[in-house]
């Protein structure tokens, strides 16, 4: 009997969003299949990853992580042209950590001129990313919207908590959206209906089911991203078909397998190695349970998800 | 083919006799054809209905017991294609490669790093499974004497034989007698006389093919000689190439019953990037491989692989709870810090991960919010001052700590003045927001 590759035909598929402008814009999503499964269907663009960069220094990275950008971290243009230049970053992701109330609690205005500043800096897209105060952000980012006005940018994160002034921002300054909710797949939902009813177009949205690092609920991350991208694909779910983000580097550099001395942890191996891989190893774990786009910190992780991607197909 | 529930029920006597504890034959059937019944409980079904449902309600992938005594691994089994389903059965096992050609100390350096590879994670033992020794050489002496060292030196270790020359292959496997390994490197060529040897020596036979159709005809012939218990290798070795062929693999087994691909699969990760070759190994992870060869053993890799495996092979029907209790972490004395947080269990995790990473020890107080974050649990009125206060009163902490300060999360900072109130003689102090601020903050106490 010969053998009939059992394909699975899905009526759904994700949208492809773009970012940036000219000829450095990116385009993620826009598959008709799973991840990794190109042979049933089509896969017209590869995943993304963008640099995570601050606005303040990196204080609270590990060693490992922050050494690589020392010379460049204490200016976020810098740090941006670094990993545009050098580093052939394809994306940008601003992290305005300075803002949290906590931290340097720098204000809006403060967060729209960094903005401003790396924009003018460099030519690949930038993702623009509040503190993860929702009160905060939601200044922050409507001043940082409008800061980089028709750069194409995308916007986060709006949570259930600030979405409403924050999509505002996002639409009236032409952005893309990130739209986070916690690892549950029907808060994902919910909340990019409510972020589609404000008249915000789900073709622009970049679903955002919270990240975690491997050995810290990775498997919920995991999950939550198969059944989204399954219910965008098998059950043609218009509101699970924006691209996912896995927003990697700040999960991962902060447990305990990215930072305990070899000397403590003799079993664990070399740390700057395993830090490394850490990220690596979550960053593919998510590849294939769905996500599109990442946001990634150390140069050799990022290096080696690259090979990983080129071997997708 | 899977059988429907009808097809199944025409194949039995149809007495309803209720000896298989179910009320007809027909609701009987109906349990078979999900698998959640077997065919040995009907006492008076013919020998030819059991030859038809037999294979008919085997399960999808092939079960098999690699190595034997208590280092064994169990292979195969699955039974659905996302974890979210239903629990993957059985993890995969990481299996390293020893060469032939390697020189002897290098050999027993590779065996003591599997000896030594096994590490503790949160309860469980995580190990590298499995040696692969491969006939790198293509001399058969080579390949006996690095199978005679493995054997006295890794005794019990589950190993696989890789070699497509059957003589070599019996005298290496000489050396596992009734040790159920497996003999790697069946193809087109030689599949007769490796079936033979393997099945001399009841070992599990290894097919390699190039691609899935060659591969299907491997495992045809190899049933038809007589050899069941396979492990088979499409031939794929990049990540997108592993990812497709062990999804079609998986999916034909599962969804078509499909059964000349069901069988458990092994995949070669090895490659000369240490980094990549994880990453390779990671896609087998998750995507559906049983075995997976390494080019080494390295502390580093295999903690990172380890975690993975059991992340991925979790219950995903278990709630992300953990019991309500008060949880020593380290040796707490009565003077030790108290700090309270919420039951979800991932907010455990982080919480008491940092506080372990802060040597300080210390009690750490996790109240039932039916799972939910520390913000969430309080915007959802489970994580009060007054709830709080009643679980601490209740818990009998005070008979345990000599002082009366409670540290709690700093998002909930606004609860500490209710707090105080409600409980009496007690001292509350706002702890960090984000758990990673923990060590310092107990440190610093
Ligand atoms: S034991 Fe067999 S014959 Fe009796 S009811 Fe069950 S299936 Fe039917």
């Amino acid at each position: 009997m010969a053998f009939v590759i059992p394909k699975e035909t899905y009526s759904g598929k994700v949208y492809p969003v773009t970012i940036g402008t000219g000829d450095n814009a990116v385009t993620f999503g826009g598959e008709n299949v799973l991840p990794f499964n190109g042979f049933e269907g089509s896969t017209p663009n590869k995943p993304v990853i963008a640099y995570e960069i601050q606005d303040i220094p990196p204080s609270d990275w590990p060693e490992n992580v922050k050494k690589p950008f020392e010379a460049v971290s204490g200016d976020p243009v810098k740090w941006a042209k670094h990993c545009q230049d050098t580093l052939g970053a394809r994306a940008i992701a601003l992290r305005l950590t300075g803002t949290h109330p906590d931290r340097e609690n720098l204000s809006a205005g403060d967060a729209a001129k960094t903005v401003k500043d790396v924009l003018s800096a460099i030519s690949v897209p930038l993702i623009i990313l509040g503190s993860n105060h929702a009160e905060k952000d939601s200044q922050v980012l409507v001043a940082c919207a409008e800061a980089a006005k028709e750069k194409n940018c995308v916007i986060g994160k709006a949570q259930e908590a600030n979405y409403k002034t924050i999509v505002a921002a996002a639409m009236a300054n032409n952005h893309k959206l990130i739209a986070m909710s916690e690892l549950d797949i029907n808060l994902s939902k919910q909340l990019n209906i409510l972020i589609t009813q404000m008249g915000f177009d789900k073709e622009r949205l970049i679903t955002d089911p919270m990240s975690s690092a491997l050995g810290y609920g990775l498997e919920y991350t995991y999950s939550v991203m198969e059944r989204i991208r399954l219910a965008a694909l098998a059950q043609n779910d218009a509101t699970m078909q924006p691209p996912m983000v896995a927003d990697v580097g700040m999960y991962v550099w902060k447990i305990k397998e990215t930072q305990a001395l070899e000397a403590d942890l003799p079993m664990w191996g070399d740390l700057a190695k395993r830090g490394v891989l850490w990220e690596a190893s979550t960053a593919a774990s998510l590849l294939i349970s769905g996500a599109e786009l990442l946001i990634m910190r150390h140069p050799e992780a990022v290096q080696a998800v690259e090979k990983f991607i080129s071997e997708m197909s | 083919m899977a059988l429907t529930g009808v097809e199944i029920f025409k194949l039995l006597p149809k007495t309803n006799c209720k000896k298989c504890g179910h009320p007809t034959c027909l609701a009987f059937a109906m349990k078979l054809a999900q698998r959640q019944a077997s065919l040995d409980a009907c006492p008076d079904v013919s020998e030819d209905a059991k030859k038809l449902l037999g294979e008919a309600s085997a399960p999808p992938v092939r079960p098999i017991t690699f190595g034997a005594g208590d280092k064994a691994v169990k292979l195969g089994e699955e039974t659905v294609l996302f974890r979210h389903e239903k629990k993957f059965v059985n993890p995969c096992a990481f299996a390293v490669e020893i060469k032939d050609t390697s020189r002897e100390a290098d050999v027993l350096k590779t065996i003591e790093d599997v000896l030594g590879s096994e590490i503790d994670r949160v309860g469980q033992k995580l190990r590298v499974d499995a040696i692969l020794i491969s006939n790198a050489s293509g001399d058969p002496k080579a390949l006996e004497s690095v199978s005679r060292l493995v054997s006295e030196k890794a005794a019990g270790v589950p190993v696989i034989i890789s070699t497509t020359d059957a003589g070599a292959a019996v005298s290496a496997l000489g050396y596992f007698k009734d040790k159920r390994p497996v003999l790697f490197g069946a193809n087109a060529n030689n599949i007769e006389s490796m079936a033979k040897a393997a099945g001399s020596f009841k070992a599990i036979l290894g097919v390699t093919a190039n691609g899935l159709d060659e591969l299907i005809s491997l495992t045809e012939k190899a049933k038809s000689l007589g050899t069941e218990d396979l492990v088979v290798d499409p031939g794929a070795r990049k990540a997108g190439g592993i990812i497709e062929q062990n999804t079609i693999i998986r999916r034909a087994a599962i969804k078509k019953n499909f059964k000349s691909l069901g069988y458990p699969v092994i995949t070669f990760a090895q490659r000369d990037d240490n980094m990549l070759e994880s990453l390779i190994a990671v896609a087998g992870v998750a995507k559906y491989s049983s075995i997976i060869v390494l080019s080494s053993v390295t502390k580093w890799k295999s903690l990172a692989l380890f975690t993975l495996r059991q992340n991925i092979y979790t219950d995903p029907q278990v709630p992300m709870q953990v019991e309500q209790k008060i949880y020593k972490i380290g040796e707490p004395t009565p003077e030790s810090p108290l700090m309270i947080t919420t039951n979800f269990s991932l907010t455990y995790f982080i919480v008491s991960g940092e506080v372990e990473n802060s040597r300080v020890p210390s009690r750490l107080a996790v109240m039932d919010c039916e799972g939910l974050s520390v913000l969430t649990a309080w915007a959802a009125g489970k994580f009060t001052a007054s709830k709080i206060a009643q679980f601490i009163k209740e818990a009998g902490i005070e008979n345990e700590v000599s002082h009366r300060e409670l540290i709690i999360p700093g998002y909930v900072a606004i609860l500490s003045g209710a707090i105080e109130d409600k409980l009496e003689g007690w001292k509350v102090t706002v702890g960090p927001r984000e758990a990673n601020a923990i060590p310092a903050f107990l440190k610093s106490k």
